[in-house]
C-alpha cells in the first residue's frame, strides 16, 4: 500500500469519536503502518461537532487530510456527515450510523432537521453504507459500545487481521468493557451494508 | 518499543527521559496535557499552579536550585510569565530550564491568535519547534541540553496540530539525576540589580551569537535536496502540510525556530530557482530571512491569519483553489458548543439577563454564556480582567454606576489573576459587585485541581482557598454565598448588591456537572406537564440541550424534557405556569 489511507470521522462531542479513531490508529500501528491522527481538544467537549483525521500508509507527513481528499468519511451522526462531503474525493466511501441528534437551534423550534438525509446520500454516492450501530450495540449487550460496533463495519475497508482490531481493543478500553466491546465489534463487522 | 502518541504525551514523556526534577503549569488548551500526562512519572514533581507566572518562577527556582525543570503554558499563558522570562534570560540556568509553549493558530479554543515564536526573538532565548510526537520527545531532552550548555531558559514551541496530534514514537530509557544537597550562590548571575543586569546583557548577546553558530550546525534543521525548481523553509506542522503537498521538491525543514541558521539559509536559497517560506501566522522568519537580503516569498501568497493544511500550500503555490463540489443541502444547522445540562452557571446568567446588568465576563466554560439564546455576557478579554475591567466602568460612570454593572468570574480564574483585581476594588473604593462562581473545579480545560478545590495535580490532600476569608482580608465587607439553582435567592442577592454603593462579592456555590468527587444530582428528573404547558417557550430561553421544542405537542406546541435531565430545576423555576414538574 503505497498511498495514504484518509479517514475523516465526523460526529458530535459525547459519541466517542475520539475514542473509536484511537481504536483504528492502534489498529493500523499494530499492522505495521505509519499513522497520524488529529483532532481538536477543548470546545469539543461541549456537545459541538467534533472530527478527527486518521491517515495511515507507508509514510505520513501532515496530521490533517487534505480537503478533496478525504477516501472514507466515517461519520457518526446524519446530518453530521453533510457538513463534511466537500472534503471527499471522488469516488470516496461514505461509512455513516443511523443516528439523528438534534442540535440546539432544532431542539428551540428555530430551525428544521433535514429529511432523508440518508436518501439523498444514498442517490448522489455509489459507495453509501448505512450502519445501524446502536442497534448492534444493544444486540451486543451494551448500548454505549456503538462506536466499537461502528469501527467494526469500518474494519471492513481495510486488509488488516480480525486479531489486530482485538488486540488493539484490548490496548485501549479498560478490562471490564473488553468483552462486550469485542462482541460489538464482531457483530458491527457482520452488519448487511 | 514504539508507541503512538500524543504531542503533549511525548513531551511528557520526554520530560522524564531527560530526568526532570520539577514540573509546574496552569491548564490551558492546547498545553494541558503534558502536565496530566506528567503525573504517571512518579519521581518528577508535578503542579498545577495558580497561573503562569507562578509556574515558570517555581521552574526557575528549581533550575537555580540544580533539578532540571519545566513550566508549560498555553500561548497566551507566556504573556502572564513574561516578567520572570525576560529577566531569566539575563540569570540563565543551573540546571535546564525548559517553556513549552503551545499556540493555538485558528484559535480552536483561544482569545486570540499570537504566535509565540516572537517571544524567543524578543527574549533572546532559543526556541525548538517540533513537527510531530518522536521530535516532540526527542526535542525535550535536546532543550535541556542547550539549556545547560549555552546557560538559557529554552522554548520549546507547540502549536495544537503537534499537541493533539498523534504519531508513532519510539521510547528511550530515563536518565537518571541525582537531587542537589545544596544551592549554590551566584551574586552576579542571580541577583538582578543594576550593575549585575549591566553585565549579564553582554552575556545575553554574545550567547545569541554562539546560538546563531550552532543552529548552522544543528542536524535537525535539515536540508531536503531534490528537484530544485521550488524550495520550501518551514518548521513544524507546516512543514509536513508542504512536505504533504510537494513530496518532490527541496525543503529546509527548521526545527530550531530562533536563532535562525543563518548560513544553511543562504545554501539553500542559492540551491533553488524560487524560494517560499511557508509559516503559519507571522512572517517571522520571512522578515528575518529578507533582512539578510535574499528574495523570498511568504505572505504574499500564503494567510498570515488561520491555521494551514495542506490545501494552504497548494493553493499559495499554484494560485490555485479546488472548486469545491455543490452542496448537498442549502441550509446546515450549526452545531456550538453548550452548557451542559444542569451546569450551575445558567440559572445566574438568566438571572443577569433578565435584570439587563452589563456583564464584564471573563474565561471559562461560562463564557458560553455569551452566546445566544442566553447571550448575557458583554466582555471577554483575558483571565481576570472581568474584574478590575469592572472597576475602570464603575469609576468612568462616577455616580451613575449603581445597579448598572457586576463582575462574573470562574473559581480557577479568580484564583489566577481576579485577586488582584478585587484588592484594587477594595483598596480604591470601586462600588462593584463581583460574582465568583466555584464550580469547584477548572472546568473549561477538561477539570484539574486549583487551589480551590481541596486537591493537588499529583492526587494529595491539599489546603483548601478560603474564598470568604480570602475577600475579607482583601477588604470586602459584603460577601454571601448563594446557591446557583435557587434563582429567587440569586435574583435578591444581586439585585442588593449591585446597588449598594460599596463593593461586594457572591459566591455561587454548586460543583460542575462532570465533577466526578463532588456533584450529586439535586433531585429527579423533570417532565413537562403538556396540559399546564402554554407554549410560551421561556423556558427554551435558558438553552438547556434537555429542553426541546415540540410543535406538534398540545394546542400551540410545547416544551419536552429529554433523557439529559439533571434535575437542576431551574427551567420549572423560569416558568410562569409552573407546568415542569418532577418525575415522569
Ligand atoms: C493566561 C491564560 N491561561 C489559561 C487560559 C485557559 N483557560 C481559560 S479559562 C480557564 C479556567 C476556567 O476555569 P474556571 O474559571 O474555574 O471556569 P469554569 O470553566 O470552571 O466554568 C483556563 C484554564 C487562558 N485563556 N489564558
Amino acid at each position: 500500500m503505497d498511498r495514504v489511507t484518509n479517514i475523516l470521522m465526523a460526529g458530535v462531542g459525547g459519541q466517542g469519536v475520539i475514542l473509536a479513531s484511537e481504536i483504528v490508529s492502534e489498529a493500523v500501528m499494530r499492522a505495521g503502518f505509519d499513522v497520524k491522527k488529529s483532532e481538536v481538544h477543548g470546545m469539543a467537549q461541549r456537545g459541538g461537532s467534533v472530527t478527527t483525521h486518521v491517515r495511515f500508509g507507508e509514510k505520513v507527513y501532515s496530521p490533517l487530510i487534505k480537503d478533496g481528499e478525504v477516501d472514507i468519511l466515517f461519520s457518526f451522526e446524519l446530518l453530521e456527515t453533510v457538513r463534511y462531503l466537500g472534503t471527499l474525493r471522488e469516488g470516496a466511501a461514505l461509512v455513516v450510523n443511523d443516528q439523528k441528534i438534534l442540535p440546539p437551534s432544532v431542539t428551540l423550534g428555530r430551525d428544521a432537521y433535514p429529511g432523508d438525509i440518508a436518501g439523498m446520500l444514498r442517490a448522489r454516492y455509489a459507495r453509501f453504507e448505512l450502519i445501524d450501530a446502536p442497534a448492534v450495540a444493544r444486540q451486543a449487550g451494551n448500548a454505549r459500545a456503538v462506536n466499537v460496533a461502528f469501527v467494526g463495519a469500518l474494519s471492513r475497508h481495510f486488509d488488516i487481521p480480525e486479531g489486530t482490531w482485538h488486540a488493539a481493543i484490548e490496548a485501549m478500553l479498560p478490562p471490564k468493557l473488553v468483552e462486550v466491546n469485542l462482541k460489538a465489534f464482531a457483530l458491527g463487522r457482520e452488519t448487511q451494508r | 518499543m514504539k508507541v503512538l502518541l500524543s504531542g503533549n504525551e511525548a513531551f511528557a514523556r520526554g520530560a522524564w527521559e531527560a530526568g526532570v526534577s520539577v514540573a509546574a503549569a496552569y491548564p490551558g488548551t492546547p498545553s494541558t496535557e503534558i502536565l496530566e500526562n506528567i503525573v504517571q512519572y512518579k519521581d518528577i514533581y508535578a503542579e498545577w499552579s495558580p497561573n503562569e507566572k507562578v509556574a515558570l518562577e517555581v521552574a526557575l527556582g528549581s533550575a537555580i536550585a540544580g533539578g532540571r525543570a519545566l513550566a508549560c503554558m498555553k500561548h497566551v499563558g507566556v504573556n502572564v510569565a513574561a516578567d520572570p522570562l525576560f529577566t531569566a534570560s539575563y540569570t540563565g540556568v543551573g540546571a535546564g530550564l525548559v517553556i513549552i509553549t503551545a499556540d493555538d493558530p485558528e484559535m480552536h479554543s483561544s482569545q486570540n491568535e499570537q504566535d509565540n515564536r516572537n517571544y524567543a526573538r524578543f527574549a533572546k532565548i532559543p526556541m525548538l519547534e517540533p513537527a510531530d510526537s518522536q521530535e516532540a520527545k526527542d526535542f525535550v531532552r535536546l532543550a535541556f541540553e542547550l539549556s545547560e550548555r549555552f546557560d538559557t531558559p529554552v522554548f520549546i514551541r507547540s502549536t495544537t496540530r503537534v499537541s493533539h496530534a498523534k504519531s508513532i514514537v519510539e521510547l528511550r530509557e530515563p536518565e537518571k539525576r541525582p537531587a542537589p544537597d545544596d544551592i549554590a550562590r551566584n551574586f552576579e548571575k542571580f541577583v538582578m540589580l543594576p550593575r549585575n543586569a549591566r553585565m549579564r546583557h553582554p552575556v545575553v548577546e554574545q550567547r545569541l551569537r554562539d546560538l546563531a553558530a550552532f543552529a548552522d550546525t544543528f542536524e535537525h534543521n535539515e536540508l531536503i535536496t531534490q528537484e530544485t525548481d521550488i524550495g520550501i523553509i518551514a518548521s513544524g506542522t507546516a512543514y509536513q502540510y508542504a512536505r504533504e503537498s510537494y513530496p518532490g521538491k527541496s525543503f529546509l525543514k527548521l526545527s530550531m525556530a530562533y536563532p535562525l541558521p543563518e548560513k544553511k539559509i543562504r545554501e539553500f536559497a542559492a540551491r533553488v530557482k524560487k524560494l517560499y517560506v511557508f509559516e503559519e501566522l507571522d512572517p517571522f522568519y520571512e522578515d528575518q530571512i529578507r533582512a539578510m537580503g535574499i528574495t523570498v516569498t511568504g505572505k504574499d501568497v500564503f494567510p498570515v491569519c488561520g491555521e494551514f493544511s495542506p490545501a494552504t500550500a497548494s493553493a499559495g503555490i499554484s494560485g490555485k483553489r479546488p472548486e469545491p463540489p455543490a452542496p448537498l443541502l442549502d441550509h446546515l444547522p450549526a452545531r456550538p458548543p453548550n452548557m451542559c445540562p444542569g451546569c450551575p452557571h445558567r440559572g445566574i446568567f438568566h438571572i443577569l439577563k433578565t435584570m439587563k446588568l452589563f456583564v464584564s465576563g471573563d474565561i471559562g466554560c461560562y463564557t458560553l454564556a455569551a452566546l445566544p439564546p442566553v447571550s448575557a455576557m458583554h466582555t471577554c478579554i483575558c483571565m481576570g480582567a472581568s474584574v478590575s475591567g469592572a472597576m475602570g466602568m464603575d469609576k468612568a460612570l462616577r455616580g451613575n454606576n449603581l445597579g448598572k454593572a457586576v463582575a462574573v468570574i470562574g473559581d480557577s480564574t479568580f484564583v489566577h489573576s481576579g485577586i488582584t483585581g478585587l484588592l484594587d476594588i477594595a483598596y480604591n473604593q470601586g462600588a462593584c459587585t463581583v460574582i465568583i462562581l466555584d464550580n469547584r473545579i477548572t472546568a473549561m480545560t477538561g477539570r484539574q485541581e486549583h487551589p480551590g478545590t481541596g486537591f493537588t495535580l499529583m492526587g494529595k490532600p491539599a489546603k483548601q482557598l478560603n474564598y470568604e476569608t480570602l475577600c475579607r482580608a482583601l477588604g470586602i465587607d459584603h460577601i454571601r454565598t448563594v446557591n446557583p439553582y435557587d434563582l429567587e435567592q440569586v435574583r435578591s442577592a444581586i439585585e442588593e448588591e449591585v446597588n449598594r454603593p460599596e463593593a461586594s462579592v457572591i459566591l455561587a456555590q454548586a460543583p460542575c456537572v462532570l465533577h466526578r468527587r463532588e456533584f450529586r444530582q439535586s433531585g429527579p428528573a423533570l417532565r413537562v406537564d403538556t396540559q399546564a404547558c402554554i407554549g410560551c417557550r421561556a423556558c427554551l430561553q435558558i438553552g438547556c440541550p434537555a429542553l426541546e421544542w415540540h410543535p406538534g405537542e398540545g394546542a400551540k406546541g410545547a416544551a419536552f424534557i429529554n433523557g439529559l435531565c439533571t434535575g437542576c430545576a431551574v427551567c420549572a423555576q423560569v416558568c410562569k405556569k409552573s407546568a415542569i414538574k418532577p418525575g415522569k
